[in-house]
């Protein structure tokens, strides 16, 4: 049992602009579950990433150590005949081809030329046996629920011969019924003889399953933990997973008073069309006048989309039910165009998808939403023609004013630097004169210099009255900047905490929260059987 | 660039040259491929194609294709592509000949015709923006629908002669020339020379303002060397035409045509919008663009100019035939492509796709000239075509991030 299947040494990674991995060491037992914690951005991915050969030889610093041998992965193909399996968050599966073609994509078993058809089937229904999935091979995947799904990924891996599985958040689309049912099956695995290793966020489900566990943090590993002799307990490893200093990059908030309730979601309720779950279920959230209310929570919690449906963007849900009060009015945004016009305005987390049009320049983005401020002449007005000097001018002061370095607002935005095209993305909405920003991940990918330029911003607007909801994954920099957090976890406000309880343990805790009452989810469980 | 202020001015000039071939690339790409056509149509057909009843000729056998194209550079900017305007020009074409032969003046007969092309492209700017159904099935869809139109109201009398003179005189009429000048059309040397003087004032002014901002400015030969180098072109061009009949009727449809969509994609909101939600749809959306109008807008403009070539085909042919139109979609996407579309939006210029119009009509006309018969002129377009996209993605990749 002691004995080491895997070890990953002195592993560095960097993207452009950021050092995924520094320096991380990381060591698998024969026959363990492993899991692997940290914050969002923490490396994890990366690391497996590395291990399974996404990101291949070549692109990182530091050896792939299996059974002793180092490895040199160019693809995937390469991890995988070296008995490695990577099962990521969002499945590979193929909706429209049947259990039995998943199972064996790839690999086809062949009769001469030809499929054979019988053969694959007989093979996937005794894969199918060792993951106790109980479902005819020749159904199509699409109509299997998730958690059943994830159980066929899981056969895939099998019928592969894979003795590393690596799961990326396998519970994070289950409902608690299935998770507790695939916790159960990775132990049956790892009884078979099976290496796991798992990331997860769930720390109620890495404390009742792991073997070992491993803490990243920045991109280095702050511990590894063995689990076998003594119990870990949750709270130690949150109290690894954040434990940094705050760093002193957070302007003083002049300690004003906040004015009235600007704000108001009530029971805000929306579905997933896709496959009906609840994607927020009823959140409640206020923000006053001049204040910066954060929202904390892990990956897929559901803050973007609570941000967006507010923002009057659904692509893909429904709002089911609740209502939005502007200064104690009843609102309701049928477009961001609507929201655009009511004083608010939404930075995105994702600039390059959303944000910005990347191919044009930056003057063309810090104008589109409010083409009309640059309209004079009662000519231009009826024909909505754009005066260009004065479009100019007003790019050249928000270039200025946030510090945009690039040689002229005719400059390409695609060519800005990570820090650069936010800030760009940001002047957009500041050129609306909003009077409530929401801020996805505001500082997300921009190095230590323009954050503290963006929380000085952010200062300044919530001087002026402006109110601020902020989204981060970063825990340090919502205590930091807030005067407020909520936090959420599965789609749900999980707690209030007020600026004179701020801890990042206390967030942390509320955020890897696991509500028991998840009846209302396990819906179509029973349908598609 | 403070290395470049220590090497000979001469050097430099060289260097900014390339700097600006290389980043222009794209947009020049297709002037060359023209003059090139054009020198060499004219080397292989000794003489005849560089005269002035054949430019005539050219410039109005392009106009139906032209105006097409630029409507369909709207779609092509937005990602989304229409297949029915072949058809849909054939259709409005005959519903022109049918309405005046049925004792309808020309004026309310066009007026009406391009009424109706603005409603079926309204339709299917409905259905691909408010419905989702995707462009490429509903244009297609409306492609059938639009050729048993035609069928339909060509049925009784197959071919439609007009022959209103004033409808006629759209696609094969003249400027009146006022006066002569050593033989040459006096107007069109007027015109000419008053283009190229706007050109010359308007990028002056331009340049001004640009110093004015404090923006880098092409140095002063290059900016020279650029006017010189338009006003050559029209210059000769008004030239060449003078020395014929001057300026068809066509020629200033379509240059109004040009001015007006130039103008909306360059200066006004709503080109802003077109070149947003085709750069990126999702971040125009979150802008607060209305996408789904941008999208009904251009392909209802599509539609408006779908009606206007079949008006300028008609008249051309001077009657509607049951099979008018077919196909024309093909040169009509492939002008704008050469033209330097991007194939995945939100590139793309109207002046360009105008560009790309004349070298695809360049070619049929300049191979027709030298007797290539009709199967190898397909090919060659073929080939010609594949070129000049595969050039212009391979210039745009490299300069990608």
């Amino acid at each position: 049992m002691n004995d080491i299947i895997l070890e990953m040494r002195n592993i560095t990674k960097t993207f452009p602009g950021v050092k995924a991995l520094d320096n991380v060491n990381f060591k698998v037992k024969r026959g363990e579950i492993h899991c692997l914690v940290g914050e969002n951005g923490a490396g994890k991915s990366t690391l497996m990433k590395i291990l399974a050969g996404i990101y291949p030889y070549g692109s990182y610093t530091g050896d792939i150590l299996l059974n002793g041998e180092i490895q040199r992965f160019t693809g995937i193909r390469d991890s995988e005949n070296a008995g490695i399996a990577i099962i990521n968050q969002e499945l590979a599966l193929i909706p429209e081809l049947s259990v039995y073609e998943n199972i064996f994509f790839g690999h086809e078993i062949m009769k001469g030329r030809l499929i054979d058809k019988n053969q694959t089937i007989i093979s996937a229904t005794e894969v199918l046996k060792k993951v106790k999935l109980d479902v005819n091979p020749v159904m199509k995947v699409r109509d299997l629920p998730i958690g059943k799904q994830q159980l066929v990924e899981i056969a895939k891996t099998l019928s592969r011969n894979a003795n590393i599985i690596i799961l990326d958040e396998p519970t994070s689309s289950l409902t608690e019924q299935e998770s507790q049912n695939l916790l159960q099956l990775l132990k049956k695995l790892k009884a078979d003889g099976a290496t796991l290793i798992m990331i997860s966020h769930r720390l109620k489900e890495v404390v009742a399953i792991a073997d070992t566990i491993t803490v990243l943090r920045d991109g280095v590993t702050i511990c590894s933990m063995d689990s076998t002799q003594k119990r870990i307990n949750e709270l130690e490893i949150i109290k690894h997973m954040v434990g940094r200093n705050i760093e002193n990059i957070y302007p003083k908030s002049d300690e004003r008073g906040f004015g009235d309730i600007y704000f108001e979601v009530r029971d805000w309720t929306a579905i997933d069309l896709k496959n009906n779950r609840k994607v927020l279920d009823k959140v409640n959230i206020s923000v006053r006048e001049g204040e910066i209310v954060g929202i904390a929570g892990l990956m897929g919690a559901g803050r973007t989309e609570l941000a967006l449906s507010i923002f009057g963007n659904t692509p893909g849900y429904k709002i089911e039910s609740g209502e939005l009060l502007l200064e104690g009015k009843k609102v309701k945004f049928k477009s961001p165009m609507n929201a655009l016009r009511q004083g608010f305005a939404y930075v995105t987390e994702d600039r390059k998808r959303n944000g910005l049009v990347l191919i044009q320049d930056i003057k063309f983005n810090i104008t589109i939403s409010n083409l009309d401020s640059v309209i004079n002449g009662k000519f231009a007005r009826v024909v909505k023609v754009i005066n260009e000097n004065e479009e100019i001018i007003v790019a050249n002061q928000y270039k200025e004013k946030l510090g945009i370095r690039a040689p002229s607002i005719k400059q390409k935005v695609l060519n800005l630097s990570g820090g650069n095209q936010q800030k760009v993305s940001v002047a957009k909405s500041l050129f609306t004169n909003p009077k409530l920003m929401i801020l996805d991940e505001p500082t997300r990918g921009i190095d230590v210099g323009a954050k503290f330029e963006m929380y000085n911003l952010m200062r300044d607007m919530v001087s002026q009255g402006v109110s601020i909801i902020m989204i981060s994954s970063e825990l340090s920099e919502l205590i930091g900047m807030c005067d407020r957090i909520y936090v959420m976890s599965d789609g749900q406000i999980t707690g209030e905490v007020r600026r004179d309880e701020f801890s990042e343990q206390r967030i942390m805790q509320l955020a890897t929260n696991i509500k028991e009452d998840r009846s209302c989810e396990s819906f179509n469980y029973q349908e598609a059987i | 660039m403070n290395h470049s202020t220590i090497k000979k001015p001469s050097k430099l000039v060289f260097s900014e040259v390339w700097a600006l071939l290389k980043e222009n690339f794209s947009n020049y790409a297709m002037y060359v491929a023209l003059a090139a056509i054009f020198i060499l149509f004219n080397i292989t057909t000794n003489g005849n194609f560089l005269t002035g009843r054949n430019i005539t000729n050219l410039v109005n056998q392009t106009g139906y294709v032209a105006v097409m194209a630029v409507g369909m550079t709207l779609v092509l900017i937005i990602q989304q592509i229409d297949l029915s305007v072949g058809c849909a020009a054939g259709f409005f074409g005959a519903c022109a000949a049918l309405l005046m032969r049925n004792g309808m003046p020309a004026g309310l007969t066009i007026l009406l015709v391009l009424i109706g092309g603005l409603i079926g492209g309204l339709c299917q700017g409905f259905i691909i923006g408010k419905i989702g159904v995707p462009a490429f099935v509903t244009t297609l869809a409306f492609n059938f629908i639009f050729r048993g139109m035609l069928s339909l109201v060509t049925e009784a009398t197959g071919t439609i002669p007009v022959t209103n003179e004033f409808f006629n005189e759209i696609s094969n009429g003249f400027l009146p020339s006022i006066f002569t000048v050593a033989g040459k059309h006096g107007s069109t040397i007027i015109i000419g020379a008053l283009i190229i003087f706007i050109l010359i004032i308007s990028q002056v002014r331009e340049r001004k303002d640009t110093i004015r901002y404090n923006f880098k400015v092409s140095s002063l030969p290059i900016f020279i060397v650029k006017l010189l180098f338009f006003s050559a072109i029209i210059g000769s061009l008004s030239y060449v035409l003078s020395s014929y009949n001057g300026i068809s009727w066509t020629i200033l449809i379509v240059a109004i045509v040009v001015i007006i969509y130039s103008f909306m994609m360059d200066r006004t909101k709503i080109g802003r919008y077109i070149y947003g939600v085709g750069g990126n749809r999702e971040a125009a959306a979150l802008a607060g663009v209305n996408v789904k109008s941008i999208v009904i807008f251009s392909f209802a403009s599509m539609g408006l100019m779908a009606s206007l070539g079949g008006i300028l085909f008609t008249s051309r042919l001077q009657s509607a035939t049951p099979t008018a139109g077919i196909g024309f979609e093909l040169d009509v996407i492939a002008s704008c492509f050469i033209g330097g579309v991007s194939t995945t939006g939100g590139i793309g210029r109207i002046i360009n796709s105008i560009i790309g119009a004349f070298v695809i009509v360049s070619l049929t006309n300049g191979l027709n000239l030298m007797g290539v018969g009709i199967s190898y002129q397909y090919i060659i377009k073929g080939i010609i075509f594949i070129i000049a996209v595969a050039v212009d993605v391979i210039s745009r990749g490299s300069r990608a991030i």
